[in-house]
């Protein structure tokens, strides 16, 4: 896979600073049980992010995007924890599941309405899910009646927080819905049909794709990852709180598509370098502590290094800095002779 | 004659792959209304292009009022005196009419912009035009006609000595026709030269005083429009002399099978046609491009929706609201915007090849990868399909073998009619050869085809008869007999159905 070299090498990179400034970065041991380290830390940390980029990634090949995923990890997280707070009994798996399942509903419905407002009735996405974006955060204090609602349960903090056959559970949800993604797009023919009708949607259409269905399984499949993302961020503090869970997540993942490769321009897609663009972004947060960047600067150096990676992604950017370095400067141009330059 | 304001000589232009201009000579007169003729693809546009700078030439000279020039870009080719006015009104609908005819070069008074003068020059200028409309409304309160001619207006006043109007009459009525013809000849005594481009015949022959013929950009000749009968005219955009036009001998039997598709007076973007096709039977649509023939085909494919009149597929009455449902109709339509309506570029041969099947299949159930690498193997044999590599991405294709690979995206589903839309125009004459022989074959395996071309000599070997077109009309249904000749068809579209 040629494509994912340059984000697997800037992830390596990544890595390899945090050695420098954090002894045994890569030491990966067992402790009672559960696998502890700082690479386990970034995988378990970076879980929502990674869930919601693999539902964005499909967004995004489709020609589309979906600003709205924060609000939607907000709600689905305060639904959750509004319905186990309702309980008698907290650590009842019974009702545990019912609320898990009720907040994922409600996301799917959510992305049902994403995707409607794009598909049938043709509104553009950025404009689509920007409602939702905003209204979002409102529906989520709704929710919560404007507080942060706090639970005490032991089955819903396993989702976020718990550990199963030695791994954190936030990491085995990510890989079951990333098995799961790569089943039906690659081995089934969502993914061709995806990447077609983001890579020419008349052309889709007159082939006799149904492209409004398709478009609204999408944004709903998308929503339905913002939802667990929602889960796991609120079971880990077991509360929920509507105004910050899942703040600015959506250009996170916006961000870790495009640094894996995906084109926000439609078509083609990589799931692969989704989940490395985000390990990527959570590597950066995670190397912003340990190397001490002063907290009034972190976001500027993230900015920075997130600029530099996007620089080294970029085809014409590469060509540009390593041509001019290898070849010699071109003739110059005799004064006074206009030269077009054709590209 | 007057000296010629503009002279081109030889000039020539390739893209990869095309000559899109080959030695091609123009000359423009002062105080006349130059057609420039041509089918699709002919060198029209490309020609102007050149003209107006936006493409340089590769070989070749311009010559605009005796002077040598070369042009690096739009701009230039205005400030020397030569202005266009597209197809398309390019100008902001949201601002005034002053503010339109005077954007970007505004009378102005210590910075700033003299409004009063700049409103009493438009009104000046546009009474000039016959055309005293009050110059403070917005240009969207206007007709589409009144938008060219404020357009026109414009370029006018930029001192322009030859005016190009590309295809300005195509989303006019009659009136506004008038309208702007009232126009160009006002401005014709004022000695500015116009160079017209229209696909209607019968406004060529209202207003051009001569014409200039392209064809696969060649010259083929200039002309004073008034010594040249349409027939010849059509023959001469097309291709054929009238002299070396001969009957072509085999010709296919009329068939008798049972009907498969029957649509009465149905209609939607053309005026309400009928029009049945037998099982196995090629039907032709000739016409000259923007007749209609593309409408049809969309109308009978469920791209476009149809307004009135009724449709039948195999017996049953249906009403197609997409293409999804004509396929499911076995209706196949293979589109002659390849780019636009054919292409998915960034997926592979293989992905392009199969993408009609798997989208009848439904996502979940995939085209199995081993059946997959046998279809298209087998239609890069069939249609020779160069180069035979099926996970290269198609938009590395040359247009030919695009083309290839989207006529089997359609033959893959085994479709009972096939409508082809233009399949042989921009490929090579082997391409064309082995295209036409497959229509024969499909059509003797039973397979009803429509078939769309603006090649004459093509429709008529192919097809079983013939319906014409002219001005989104269909004006004639020609059975294919002895009596019926490239000749009849020409006559046909020419002069609209009067046999």
């Amino acid at each position: 896979m040629k494509r994912l070299a340059w984000p697997a090498g800037i992830l390596a990179a990544l890595l390899l600073v945090n050695l420098i400034f954090t002894d045994h970065f890569f030491q990966i041991e067992i402790k009672e049980g559960h696998l502890y380290g700082s690479l386990i830390d970034i995988f378990r940390f970076g879980a929502p992010l990674i869930l919601v980029a693999l539902g964005m990634t499909l967004v995004i090949a489709t020609k589309g995007i979906d600003l709205s995923v924060g609000s939607v990890v907000a709600i689905s997280g305060a639904m959750a924890c509004l319905q186990i707070s309702t309980l008698e009994a907290q650590d009842s798996i019974g009702g545990v599941l019912g609320a898990i399942g009720v907040a994922l509903a409600l996301s799917i419905a959510l992305g049902i309405g994403n995707g409607f407002l794009v598909a049938v009735i043709g509104i553009q996405p950025i404009i689509a899910t920007l409602i939702l974006m905003v209204a979002g955060r409102g529906l989520a204090q709704l929710i919560t009646d404007g507080q942060i609602i706090t639970i005490n349960s032991d089955p819903y903090k396993l989702i976020g927080g718990g550990y199963w056959l030695t791994l954190p559970f936030g990491i085995i949800i990510v890989a079951v819905v990333l098995a799961l993604i790569a089943f039906v797009t690659r081995r089934l023919a969502l993914g061709l049909l995806i990447e077609s009708v983001g890579g020419n949607a008349e052309a889709s259409r007159l082939s006799g794709i149904r492209s409004h269905g398709l478009l609204i399984v999408v944004y709903a499949f998308c929503a339905l990852c913002a939802g667990i993302a929602g889960l796991m961020i609120s079971s880990n503090v077991s509360s929920a709180d509507g105004n910050n869970a899942g703040l600015w997540i959506e250009l996170d993942a916006i961000l870790a598509v495009v640094i894996g490769g995906t084109s926000l321009a439609g078509g083609r897609f990589s799931l692969g370098g989704t989940v490395l663009g985000a390990l990527i972004i959570q590597t950066l947060t995670t190397t912003i502590y340990s190397i001490g960047v002063p907290p009034e600067t972190t976001l500027l150096f993230k900015a920075l290094v997130v600029t530099i990676v996007c620089l080294l992604q970029s085809p014409a950017f590469r060509a540009k800095v390593f041509r001019s370095r290898r070849k010699p400067a071109p003739p110059t141009v005799p004064a006074g002779e206009k030269v077009t330059v054709r590209t | 004659m007057a000296e010629a304001i503009l002279r081109m000589t030889g000039i020539g232009k390739e893209f990869p792959g095309v000559k899109a201009l080959d030695g091609v000579d123009f000359r423009l007169l002062p105080g006349e209304v130059h057609a420039l003729m041509g089918e699709n693809g002919a060198g029209k546009s490309t020609l102007i292009k050149v003209l107006t700078g936006v493409y340089s030439i590769d070989s070749g000279e311009i010559e605009l009022a005796g002077g040598r020039v070369a042009f690096a870009g739009p701009l230039e080719a205005q400030k020397a005196g030569i202005s266009t006015v597209y197809q398309e009104v390019n100008l902001c609908r949201n601002l005034s009419v002053a503010e339109n005819v005077f954007i970007g070069r505004e009378p102005r008074k210590f910075g700033r912009i003299r409004w009063r003068e700049m409103r009493r020059r438009t009104a000046e200028l546009l009474r000039q035009l016959d055309l005293p409309i009050d110059v403070s409304k917005p240009l969207s309160h206007y007709s589409l006609a009144i938008q060219q001619m404020v357009a026109i207006a414009r370029a006018i006043d930029i001192d322009a000595r030859v005016l190009i109007l590309d295809e300005p009459t195509s989303s006019l009525d009659a009136g506004e026709v008038a309208q702007l013809f009232r126009v160009m000849r006002r401005l014709k005594e004022q000695g500015i030269a116009i160079l017209f481009v229209s696909h209607f015949l019968d406004q060529i022959y209202e207003i051009a005083d001569r014409m200039t013929i392209l064809r696969n950009g060649r010259l083929v000749g200039e002309y004073v429009t008034a010594e040249l009968p349409q027939v010849e005219l059509v023959g001469k955009m097309i291709g054929r002399e009238l002299a070396e036009l001969e009957r072509l001998d085999e010709r296919p039997p009329a068939r008798t099978s049972d009907t498969l598709v029957e649509a009465t007076e149905l209609g939607g973007k053309v005026a309400p046609f009928s029009l049945t096709i037998r099982e196995g039977e090629v039907v032709g649509l000739a016409g000259l491009l923007g007749s209609g023939r593309t409408e049809i085909a969309r109308l009978l494919f469920g791209a476009d929706h149809a307004g009135t009149g009724t449709l039948r597929i195999g017996g049953d009455q249906v009403n197609l609201r997409t293409p999804r449902a004509a396929m499911a109709r076995g209706v196949a339509f293979c589109s002659e915007n390849r780019r636009e309506e054919g292409l998915v570029p960034e997926l592979t041969v293989r992905e392009n090849l199969i993408l009609a099947l798997q989208a009848r299949r439904g996502w979940s159930r995939p085209v199995p990868r081993k059946k997959q690498d046998e279809l298209v193997a087998k239609y890069i044999k069939a249609l020779n399909i160069r180069p035979d590599n099926p996970e290269m991405l198609i938009r590395n294709l040359s247009g030919g073998n695009q083309q290839k690979v989207l006529l089997a995206r359609w033959l893959i589903l085994e479709p009972r009619l096939l409508i082809l839309d233009e399949p042989t125009r921009g490929i090579d004459v082997g391409a064309k050869a082995e295209i036409q022989k497959l229509v024969v074959e499909l059509s003797d395996g039973g397979m009803a085809v429509l078939f769309i071309s603006a090649e004459l000599d093509e429709v008529l070997r192919l097809s079983h008869k013939v319906a014409v077109l002219r001005d989104r009309r269909l004006v004639a249904e020609l059975p294919n007999d002895d009596t019926l000749t490239t000749d009849v068809l020409m006559e046909t579209i020419a002069s609209g159905g009067a046999r």
